[in-house]
């Protein structure tokens, strides 16, 4: 693992897209995975102490985690140059695969094992979104809002969102407001 | 070959900009990731306005899910399957386009000051809606495979593997797509 002294630079806008280029072709399910290994063990562009910040930077800003870590990344050392390079490098390819798997399927669908494959994978893809829901259970034992409350708004937005189907926007700014007001009445107490 | 690069409703303008407007304003609420995003979408897409069915939604989740890259690029097969290749211009950048211009801004108008009351309040605040809407995002998916025991039982598999292993997601996915071709997931 770098040190801060020890730490490498990108080569410019290029060998950033060169990277995260390599580190998206390894993410199979997901970037974040291999986004560590290769920014901060083969790259040594950071500490990791550095790349967790700016994991907690990339999930506080909305959309994509990875997708907002490139760009912060890429920004930081090639300007908007090394940012359109990072998330360009990340997502080329990786659309160019999905596409051609997409008209693959399109073109195959009609054979039962084709079909049955992608139920399959839907029900696991279904499978592995509610683990990663369960894993974050442990760090909301914690909560500033206490665990009655956590667990409400978690099951109210369950209902809402998965039962009702309200809109999102509803839900994130109507019960997503409410709970950070009471978290920040929380927090000054 | 059109409807392969331009789908059903190819250079249709108004779902295009429909498509456009309706992600981008989900770029911004993807507080917990794209993913979160799904149940919305299929909400739009399949309930509002019926440009796909709630296979064919869940089918370009698995298929993103297979393939190497970030899981955002689900909302490119999204487009693709309404409107081809315009259509995935429309989601993705819809989808991206938000989001990055906020990201690009936060990272060159100073550091975030996540200490502070205002972000603590923020982050744990919206932390147990992240979890209720991915719990509702994967609830959502099953909705093509409730009726088959066989898928069911998948899911479970793959949350124990995920949850106490540490099998790859590509593993657990091949896994899904050889018992489904074997016919166990009708």
């Amino acid at each position: 693992m770098p040190e801060a002294g020890e730490l490498q630079r990108p080569r410019g806008a290029l060998d950033i897209a060169r990277v995260f280029n390599r580190m998206a072709l390894q993410g199979f399910g997901g970037v974040l995975a291999v986004a560590q290994r290769e920014l901060v063990e083969r790259e040594r562009w950071m500490t990791p102490a550095q790349f967790l910040e700016l994991l907690s930077i990339g999930q506080i800003l909305p959309g994509p985690n990875i997708v907002n870590m490139a760009l912060i990344i890429g920004n930081r050392f090639c300007g908007w140059r090394g940012a359109a390079a990072a998330l360009a490098g990340m997502l080329c390819l990786p659309l160019l695969i999905v596409l051609l798997l997409a008209v693959l399927y399109r073109e195959t669908m009609s054979q039962p094992m084709v079909a049955g494959a992608l139920r399959g994978m839907g029900a696991v893809a279904a499978g592995l979104v509610i683990g990663t829901a369960l894993k974050l259970v442990g760090s909301l034992r914690h909560s500033p809002l206490g665990r009655p409350a956590a667990a409400s708004v978690a099951l109210l937005t369950l209902l809402a969102i998965g039962v009702w189907r309200w809109p999102m926007v509803v839900v994130v700014l109507g019960l997503g407001g409410a709970s950070v007001a009471f978290a920040w009445w929380r927090l000054g107490k | 070959m059109s409807t392969l690069l331009f789908g059903a409703h190819g250079l249709d303008g108004g779902v295009l900009l429909s498509l456009f407007l309706h992600f981008g304003m989900l770029s911004l609420l993807a507080i917990g990731g794209a993913i979160t995003t799904a149940p919305d979408m299929q909400r739009y897409v399949v309930g509002e306005h019926g440009w796909l069915s709630d296979a064919q939604f869940t089918t370009s989740v698995a298929i993103a899910q297979a393939a190497p890259g970030p899981n955002v690029l689900f909302v490119a097969v999204v487009g693709w399957n309404i409107a081809g290749l315009a259509g995935v211009a429309a989601t993705l950048a819809g989808s991206l386009l938000p989001s990055a211009t906020l990201a690009m801004a936060a990272s060159r108008f100073g550091d975030v000051r996540r200490k502070s009351r205002g972000m603590r309040a923020f982050t744990n605040g919206m932390a147990p809606l992240t979890l209720g809407l991915l719990l509702a995002t994967g609830w959502i998916l099953t909705e093509p495979v409730r009726n088959s025991p066989g898928a069911m039982l998948l899911v479970p598999f793959t949350v124990v593997m995920l949850v106490k292993t540490r099998i790859s997601p590509i593993w657990l996915v091949a896994v899904g797509a050889v018992v489904g071709a074997f016919g166990l997931t009708g």
